[in-house]
């Protein structure tokens, strides 16, 4: 079993297949919504988690790209103005996931974009607010 | 008798390019193996340096008279308001100001936005008199449109700072940082043992009139810092164990660079402004040889609850536990975090020591020296009655 997150974009016309529904069903995958947008008739887009075998989740997920839904990996979607920043370290202090860090060889902070688990507490403790969820 | 430099000597050699100029952090790793003595012997200056959030910070401005004249008796820049009380065209922003209906751009913001070259929105209102007939005024300015734009903080480079956690049960937002709730994590704020105040705790060298690195330029120490406190308790090693001692610095912003100076605003705080200074420090004698040698285990600061009211103190901690990513507290582990730069103050400690090396920038010694025996007054509140 492996948990993955993905944002998922839809495409108008997709509204209203049962999409999810087969993932469970035909897939054994256990969804977890995090967060949706979905306007009716328009483009929509969920944060899912799935959780469920490696094998399941990538048949998961082809099968909803071959329903004309985009999956993107979560780490794309974090947003760091990284040339910005001023390694001041107020954002490791709240990032407890251990993905945002100091280095101790040259006190640079470091983020590891695969150990974040996303829950934006770096986006207002970043007093140059670097941080973006970009959530479409 | 052992062998007292003087400040020309030091300049002199400085001059020459002969100078040895070591970091704090180097002559901190020096100091393992070789005693003050050695060290007094071997190396003449000694660079230290942070950069931080320091609220009491801010701008001096004179933006020029319009014709016909008008005294600025409400001075707005990008909505933000500044000081009116300086004659007609002078004004001073402070760092943290800010319109509160837009509180996450302030003073900070604007000197900023000017020192990057940007054109910033002067409005000012004036009743009119005789002399300054003009009542409204809304114009563009930029660095180059102002006449003097002179950086003056009245407090600066806290001399230590405490250790801030949180053993409530909910979150709070200060100017250390977001605390989460039961002590899950504590953030501390100055560089250590590169920090300047730290290197010469009795402020032999720093006063009035020391040179220093201010923002990228060199400006100059001009007064004590408020809130100037020389009689916490200190330890051992003759460091005080929690805020003591500060300076005000002034310098031309004209000359500085958005490198050293950084806007920030922290959520459900407010608006600050992060300041590059470094101060050299010239080893004189066998004491600053012994100030300067200090490590980050022998500065110790306090661990104070910012979610009591009286912020009790929880423990005391050195500075190589708090950059080893954990202090006990209460006997629980905690993670720490920095809130101040430690990457950008070695940048600053090297480059001012690249320019004394290279006969660039001159020592100068204090034309007065820092009161000694000060503490601080709260506000007393008493009754005023109405009239
Ligand atoms: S969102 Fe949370 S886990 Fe991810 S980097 Fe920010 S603080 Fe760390
Ligand atoms: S809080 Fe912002 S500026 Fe500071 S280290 Fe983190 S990302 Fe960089």
């Amino acid at each position: 079993m492996i948990k993955k997150r993905y944002i998922l974009n839809f495409p108008p016309q997709s509204g209203d297949k049962p999409l999810s529904y087969q993932l469970v069903r035909d897939y054994d995958i256990r969804i977890n919504i995090l967060k949706a947008e979905v306007y009716p008739g328009k483009r929509g887009s969920l944060l899912l988690e799935l959780q469920g075998k490696k094998e399941n989740i990538e048949k998961g997920v082809k099968y909803l790209t071959e329903h004309q839904v985009i999956c993107e990996p979560l780490d794309k979607r974090i947003h760091f103005q990284e040339e910005k920043c001023i390694d001041c370290g107020n954002c490791t202090a709240v990032c407890f996931a251990g993905a945002l860090t100091m280095s101790k060889k040259n006190w640079k902070l470091e983020f590891d974009k695969s150990k974040c688990v996303v829950c934006e507490l770096c986006i207002p403790a970043c007093p140059l607010h670097l941080f973006e969820i970009d959530f479409r | 008798m052992p062998k007292i430099k003087t400040y020309e000597e030091i300049n002199q050699k400085l001059k020459q390019g002969k100078a040895v100029v070591l970091t704090a952090e180097e002559v901190a790793q020096m100091a393992q193996s070789a005693s003050p003595a050695e060290i007094a012997e071997k190396v003449d200056v000694v660079t230290t340096a942070t950069f931080g959030a320091m609220c009491s910070s801010g701008a001096i401005i004179n933006f020029g008279h319009t014709s016909p004249p008008i005294r600025m008796e409400k001075i707005r820049l990008n909505g933000v308001p500044c000081y009116e009380g300086l004659a007609a065209v002078d004004s001073y922003i402070g760092a943290t100001a800010c319109d509160p209906e837009n509180p996450a751009y302030g003073g900070a913001h604007v000197i900023q936005d000017l020192l990057e070259g940007k054109d910033v929105v002067l409005e000012a209102w004036g009743k009119g008199t005789d002399c300054y007939p003009r009542k409204h005024v809304r114009t563009r300015i930029n660095i180059d449109s102002i006449n003097e734009f002179t950086l003056f903080n009245p407090r600066n480079a806290y001399q230590n700072y405490n250790v801030a956690v949180n053993t409530t049960k909910k979150m709070i937002h200060t100017y250390m940082g977001t605390l989460l709730p039961n002590l899950r994590n504590a953030t501390y704020s100055t560089s250590g043992e590169l920090s300047p105040l730290l290197n010469d705790p009795d402020l032999r060298t720093i006063g009035l009139g020391t040179r220093i690195f201010l923002g990228g330029t060199q400006g100059f120490v001009v007064w004590n810092g408020t809130q100037f406190h020389t009689t916490r308790p200190k330890n051992e090693y003759g460091v005080p164990v929690t805020n003591a001692a500060t300076i005000a610095v002034i310098g031309n912003l004209k000359e500085m660079s958005p490198e050293y100076l950084q806007a920030v605003y922290y959520e459900k705080y407010g608006v600050s402004m992060f300041i590059g200074i470094g101060i050299p420090i010239p080893i004189l004698d066998e004491d600053m040889a012994r100030r300067v040698s200090i490590n980050n285990r022998q500065i110790e600061t306090s661990v104070l609850d910012y979610g009591t009211v009286g912020m009790p103190k929880l423990e005391q901690v050195n500075y190589e536990q708090l950059q080893s990513g954990f202090i006990k507290v209460k006997g629980k582990k905690v993670r720490t975090a920095p809130v101040s730069s430690l990457a950008k103050a070695r940048k600053i400690a090297g480059e001012l020591k690249e320019w004394l090396e290279k006969g660039q920038f001159e020592l100068s010694k204090p034309v007065q020296i820092f009161p000694q025996n000060t503490s601080l007054n709260s506000l007393k509140e008493t009754e005023v009655e109405h009239d």
